[in-house]
């Protein structure tokens, strides 16, 4: 099937669940035929909740689930060719690694020779050719978490579903494991719905990101798109930091505004939805696209705080606004502003983005 | 050394205490019993003698010979055969019931162990005298029975095998049960749901997961079950009118009624033989597939 295609298509899918917690409010989205696609949210956003309904662990209380068009929403998982690698592995404790990743074809009924092979093609692919005759209580967390994935696409499923399968990896392991998920996930040309509560993990790897929150889906697009326009305050906020102005429009200028604050700073602002001027309105901007030591604002340096690479300043703006600014250390690797300096400011116009809420 | 050796061996006498009085001695008293003579008005005499093994398998014919004699193998076979079915039927009730309440919220699951042993609390005899209420002619089974059209007594299911069958159930299900929750409430239930989202259908989730997992406890629960039941004394005798001899009411009959007191011994002897061979023989094959041996 052709890249584009779509491979899940949630349609208007809501969740309650018993005792009245509505987990998922009318989510629609398309997944992509061999996408990294990605479900970003806090913990007890209902992607979770989106991720058990795809794999069949749950059942919508509304909505249709279709796989490659045909609706699955109410098969049990057995019936899906659609498979997880969970959160803590769940690995068969009984079995050995081989064992554990030939389960489902076993399950199939597939000939004993195909199972063999697929086995280890895909410890293999995990570079854990040498581990099958292994139990699982014999291999490391990062161990574990390869055998899961080569479990998981043993039996070559249409679409794998990840529950946030690096949360349990120490860091350096986490790091190193995403530069692997994504390359499996080009060879293997599965299709991954991928869930995460880490935004750095969302924005590495994915092709596409659906930002969600309180059971709904706040944003759907590409990692710059999400990250350089982030449409409501919830976006902005939980993805990257950004500083948050609230003003009214002034004048607009095809895709370009400014916003005055109520002490009278003029910010340029790219639009977003129908406003028109005189409209209060929130901007959100990104700390690192302010540039310090030129330009026609003026502000006073309250906090200064040493990053390592960057340094990283909360600036007073007359009375009313505060920005916090990030900048890139010079060689010296020393800042260039002390608290108590008076500094010019510059917000490039396109820098800050106008907010939908 | 030699003080931590003797620091040692006063910390675990008591339990050597223990077990020695009430476990070893009680059993090599029956040990000699069962080689000693008969005294027909009760108890023995002093004196060796092989007489009471001989008893158990063969006859002696007028003239001294020895014929062979398979009443008490056939009492020995019936009883494990009741035993072995008793201790089947309790883990095909057992391991549904113990999965049941293992899922269940843990406020819950505390109420159902509380249900579960709550027959703890009475006396297994009196227990027992109830089913002979439920089972009788005109019962509580039989009597319901009649509103559908059968007649008077075709469910007087008192004093036949099926009735020292459901006896024997009801008694040891509850030690069926408890070993087989303790394996299945520590089991991780996300297992299942890998097993399901790796096209396993329920009963191979069953068969591969559930069972192989709670394998401890189905071996405690039907060692439970199974070694009580073989020398089950109350229920054969009240439920079965003691109709058909087992173990454990010809073991009482040789010690009250028939006052030989060797033989009762000896066949207690033989019955702790053979429950002790059955674990070895258990212990042997789990050890190879690195599976618990038994209490550990």
């Amino acid at each position: 099937m052709a890249a584009g295609q779509s491979a899940v298509e949630a349609r208007g899918i809501s969740k309650v669940f018993p005792g009245g917690v509505k987990a998922l409010d009318d989510v629609s989205v398309t997944i992509r035929e061999n996408e990294f696609f990605t479900l970003l949210g806090p913990s007890g956003c209902g992607k979770t909740t989106l991720l058990r309904l795809i794999a069949g662990f749950e059942f919508p209380s509304a909505g249709e689930i279709l796989l490659h068009g045909l609706d699955i929403a109410h098969l049990p998982p057995d019936r899906r060719p659609v498979n997880t690698v969970f959160q803590h592995y769940a690995l068969f404790p009984h079995m050995t690694v081989a064992e554990n990743v030939g389960f489902g074809l076993r399950m199939q009924g597939r000939p004993k020779g195909e199972i063999d092979r697929a086995v280890d093609q895909a410890l293999a692919l995990v570079k854990m050719a040498d581990y099958g005759a292994r139990r699982p209580s014999q291999l490391s967390g990062g161990q574990q978490q390869r055998v899961a994935f080569a479990r998981a696409i043993a039996p070559r499923p249409q679409v794998l579903l990840l529950d946030e399968p690096l949360s349990a990896l120490d860091l350096k392991l986490r790091q190193a494991m995403r530069g692997e998920l994504k390359t499996l996930q080009r060879e293997t040309g599965i299709t991954f719905i991928f869930v995460t509560h880490d935004q750095e993990e969302a924005l590495t790897m994915s092709d596409r990101i659906a930002v969600m929150s309180a059971g709904k889906i706040q944003q759907i697009g590409a990692p710059l798109d999400i990250y350089e326009s982030p449409v409501n305050h919830f976006v902005a906020d939980f993805i990257g930091d950004s500083n948050f102005i609230e003003g009214a429009i002034d004048t607009i200028k095809g895709d370009a505004a400014v916003v005055k604050t109520p002490d009278g700073i003029a910010i340029a602002a790219r639009m977003n939805g129908p406003h028109k001027a005189g409209d209060r309105i929130a901007v959100a901007l990104r700390p690192e696209k302010i540039l310090l030591g030129a330009g026609k604002l003026k502000g006073e340096v309250r906090e200064a705080v040493y990053l390592g690479t960057s340094t990283s300043y909360v600036i007073a703006l007359g009375r009313a606004v505060t920005l916090s600014v990030r900048e890139a250390n010079d060689l010296s690797g020393k800042a260039r502003f002390a608290v108590g300096d008076t500094v010019k400011l510059d917000i490039p116009a396109g820098a800050a983005r106008m907010l939908a809420d | 050394m030699l003080r931590s050796t003797t620091s040692n061996w006063f910390g675990v006498a008591p339990a050597w205490l223990v077990i020695g009085i009430f476990g070893l001695l009680p059993m090599f008293i029956m040990l000699a019993i069962s080689f000693m003579v008969q005294d027909p008005y009760g108890g023995v005499e002093w004196g060796f003698s092989t007489e009471a093994y001989v008893q158990f398998l063969f006859e002696r014919d007028l003239d001294d010979s020895l014929i062979l004699n398979t009443i008490y193998v056939n009492i020995v076979a019936r009883s494990i055969g009741l035993a072995a079915m008793t201790t089947i039927l309790c883990l095909i009730i057992g391991l549904p019931v113990a999965y049941f309440i293992a899922r269940q919220p843990e406020d819950k699951r505390n109420l159902y162990m509380l249900l579960i042993t709550i027959p703890f609390w009475t006396n297994l005899l009196i227990r027992t005298y109830a089913w002979i209420l439920i089972l009788t002619r005109n019962g509580v089974v039989d009597a319901r029975l009649q509103w559908f059209g059968f007649e008077p007594g075709t469910f007087d299911l008192l004093y036949t095998n099926t009735a020292i069958f459901i006896g024997l159930v009801y008694s040891y299900l509850p030690f069926m049960v408890l070993p087989l929750y303790a394996s299945l409430e520590k089991m991780d239930f996300r297992l299942i749901e890998a097993a399901s989202d790796l096209y396993a259908s329920k009963w191979q989730a069953a068969r591969h997961v559930i069972i192989p997992l709670a394998r401890p406890g189905i071996v405690a629960g039907s060692l439970l079950v199974f070694i009580p039941s073989i020398g089950a004394f109350i229920a054969p005798e009240l439920l079965g009118g003691g109709k058909r001899m087992m173990l454990g009411s010809l073991i009482y009959f040789q010690f009250a009624t028939a006052r030989n007191w060797p033989f009762g011994a000896a066949v207690s002897i033989l019955l702790m033989a053979f429950v002790m061979i059955a674990l070895l023989v258990y212990a042997r094959a789990a050890k190879g597939q690195g599976l618990p041996a038994g209490g550990h």
